[in-house]
């Protein structure tokens, strides 16, 4: 050893308390860490749910605030425009000028040779995009009347993508559908978990007779094929229903078999825990049936019932798009992401008006972010493992 | 062993039976009935119907006796004669009706669920043994998608794709040509070129799920122990992977076969009728919308059969796989 190599010693020396102390303080806020920290900690290891959960965000939002978001009304027709494509957004005119965000006007001609009404885009006719600017007015959630839109078109008109048999802009009526599909899951999940939570818990905190009657008739609704089930409990629906008690039987009908899983898993974790020296310790202290449930049980299980809600979820929007897909679920006026699906039939329909099928890629988007959030949190639900 | 599968094949009948009960019940909830639904067809194309009329013709039809007496008839016919009642919207036995359809489905299924294991459970092994290859990201990348596009969209996708890309016929059985030809090779070729697209888009979910599952297990059983004496003791890898570790990681697979038969059924009403292929999918859609009780009852009957079917098939097969699963006796 040479003199020359004391610094780097020192250094090196130096490095290793910095990381020891660094260790140390790294395992005491893990032992200090609440469970719900742990949980975090571990879901934020797992990349793909991240940016599943970043997805979510997004349609969210876009569920809030879709009256805002949207150019129009779901219902409103632009005659002038009908199965209109998707209009290309632009930010320079034909002579190269800057114009800012803008898509071109639109031209309808009719064509000798193949006999068919086409249109395109009229090069003189620019409408510019405006932003935060007046359209159609609509009621916010139903209460503040306003007519302040993210965008619309300077007089004229915009569909991004495109319309519909109607004349309906679609890029509005995939918005619109984003709420109803996504709180159509949201209550189904709400309900089946009211429920999965009432049987589970009666089932695995009383056992007995009551227990076998309810997990029997578990495996009963079980065995029957989920889809068909469907099926025909939404063909039972009267066909002269208002579509908004339709909206609510479905999303009951959608709970309707989600609701064992969750109960199943309650009443496992209710019979395990059940012996447990934590609640016969509040047993002794003298607590209520109901509050050992309540205060001590559920919190020991609840990370497990959200990501049994949460694996859930993608099969609610499926269900809903299914159903309402072959004409059994949501009917218009009611706008979701299926009955804009019925517009897309058959390969006829898709091959000449492409975009009625852009719902899908919603769809599965939307599916898939689910899927990826619900592995990460069944990972991240037993912070414990390692 | 005998006396097991006498037991299970006893429950699954008392299942089978109660089922029944269940169905008809559920079917029999929308108000109004099929001479409802059939009047106001006739009226929406211009007929005068009397109230009269409507009620002979519900007479004539037998709708206007109580339901347990209607369902009593029913299932004393399924049992005593294997009579599945008669099909209100075709006007013929419901036997008749399903008959050929119902062969074509269980053909499809049994078709479906055999190539998605042969091709899932090699897929699996290998996403474990060579865990964060690209193969691995590429199967899971692939599952992720499977799982989360519905069968309906995914059936859509791939006819537009065969549509643009190979140009063959838009849904259906056969080609045109072959439609009233009798069995040849050709036709055959021709039949495989229509079904592939069922194939896919039925058995794509279940096939990714059977991938995760193996390859969950197989990570876990391919550091065990007795992987490590197998190879100390210089089994040539490959064998040593299909008899140690497989056949562990294959019970998973095994139990949940009774679920994906049922899974890959259930999904096939909406994905034959968007492909328009003759299986008893389209008949129930129709049959639910025209409240024809006997035809839909049975085709759920039936889909419930499978189901029970599957589990029961499943269970042979894991006591088969694993000795560790005791069929006598109860909790030690």
């Amino acid at each position: 050893m040479k003199w020359f190599h004391l610094p780097f010693l020192a250094l090196l020396g130096f490095r290793k308390r910095a990381e020891g102390k660094q260790a140390k303080l790294a395992e005491e806020t893990y032992y200090t860490a609440t469970q719900f920290q742990l949980m975090w900690w571990k879901f934020r290891r797992h990349r793909l749910a991240i940016v599943g959960s970043i997805i979510l965000g997004i349609f969210v939002f876009i569920m809030i605030f879709c009256e805002f978001l949207a150019p129009y009304d779901p219902q409103s027709r632009n005659s002038d425009y009908i199965f209109g494509s998707p209009q290309k957004v632009h930010l320079f005119d034909d002579q190269g000028k800057f114009q800012g965000l803008f898509v071109y006007g639109v031209e309808t001609v009719f064509d000798r040779e193949s006999m068919q009404i086409v249109q395109t885009e009229d090069r003189d006719v620019i409408y510019k995009i405006r932003f935060f600017s007046r359209g159609e007015p609509y009621k916010m959630w139903g209460i503040i009347r306003t007519d302040l839109h993210l965008f619309t078109a300077e007089n004229g008109f915009v569909h991004l993508f495109g319309t519909d048999n109607l004349g309906r802009d679609v890029f509005s009526r995939i918005l619109y559908g984003t709420r109803t599909s996504l709180s159509i899951g949201l209550i189904g999940i709400f309900i089946s978990f009211i429920i999965g939570l009432l049987m589970g818990g009666i089932s695995g905190y009383f056992g007995g007779a009551l227990d076998n009657l309810i997990q029997r008739l578990i495996e009963f609704i079980n065995v029957i094929p989920t889809l068909p089930l469907w099926m025909s409990l939404a063909a039972a629906l009267p066909k002269e229903w208002s579509p908004i008690r339709v909206y609510f039987m479905v999303t009951i009908i959608l709970s309707f078999i989600s609701w064992t899983t969750l109960a199943r898993r309650v009443r496992g974790k209710l019979i395990s825990m059940r012996e447990e020296d934590f609640v016969f310790a509040a047993r002794i202290a003298g607590s209520s049936d109901l509050r050992i449930i309540i205060r001590h049980m559920l919190p020991a299980f609840l990370s497990y019932i959200i990501v049994d809600l949460t694996v859930e979820f993608p099969y609610m929007i499926l269900g809903e798009t299914t159903l309402s897909f072959i004409g059994l679920g949501l009917r218009e006026p009611v706008v979701s992401w299926g009955v804009l699906l019925q517009a897309s039939q058959n390969v006829k329909a898709i091959e000449q008006h492409p975009w009625l099928f852009i719902p899908a890629a919603f769809v599965i988007v939307s599916v898939l972010a689910f899927s990826l959030v619900g592995d990460g949190m069944r990972d991240a639900a037993d912070p414990y493992s390692q | 062993m005998a006396r097991y599968i006498f037991q299970r094949l006893m429950i699954m009948f008392l299942m089978l039976f109660m089922l029944s009960l269940v169905v008809f019940v559920v079917l029999e909830l929308p108000p109004g009935d099929f001479a409802d639904r059939y009047v106001h067809d006739l009226r929406q194309s211009g007929a005068q119907v009397t109230a009269d009329q409507v009620q002979l013709y519900r007479h004539m039809l037998g709708l206007d006796r109580p339901w347990y007496i209607r369902y009593l008839n029913w299932i004393g016919g399924i049992i005593t004669r294997l009579d599945f009642g008669w099909s209100l919207t075709f006007r013929m036995p419901v036997t008749k009706v399903i008959g050929d359809r119902l062969l074509f489905t269980v053909l499809l299924s049994v078709t479906t669920i055999t190539l998605s294991y042969l091709i899932a459970i090699p897929v699996g092994i290998y996403s474990a043994m060579r865990q964060y290859s690209i193969g691995d990201y590429f199967f899971t990348v692939l599952g992720y998608f499977g799982m989360a596009t519905p069968a309906f969209l995914f059936a859509l996708i791939l006819l537009y794709i065969s549509v643009i890309y190979f140009n063959t016929g838009v849904g259906g059985l056969f080609s045109r040509e072959f439609q009233d030809q009798p069995w040849s090779w050709a036709k055959l070729i021709d039949f495989f070129k229509h079904i592939w697209m069922a194939v896919i888009v039925l058995g794509t979910s279940g096939a990714a799920f059977t991938i995760r599952t193996m390859r969950a297990t197989m990570l876990d059983e391919k550091n065990q122990l007795y992987v490590t004496v197998a190879r100390a003791k210089g089994l040539p890898e490959r064998k040593l992977i299909w008899k140690y570790p497989v056949r562990a990681a294959l019970n998973p697979v095994a139990s949940t076969i009774g679920w994906e038969l049922a899974e890959i059924v259930s999904g096939s009403p909406i994905t034959a009728t968007v492909l328009a292929l003759p299986d008893i999918g389209p008949i129930f859609l129709k049959s639910l919308i025209n409240q024809d009780v006997y035809l839909s009852g049975t085709i759920l009957l039936f889909y419930s059969a499978l189901t029970i079917i599957g589990t029961f098939l499943s269970d042979l097969l894991l006591a088969a796989l694993d000795p560790r699963i005791r069929l006598t006796g109860g909790a030690p």
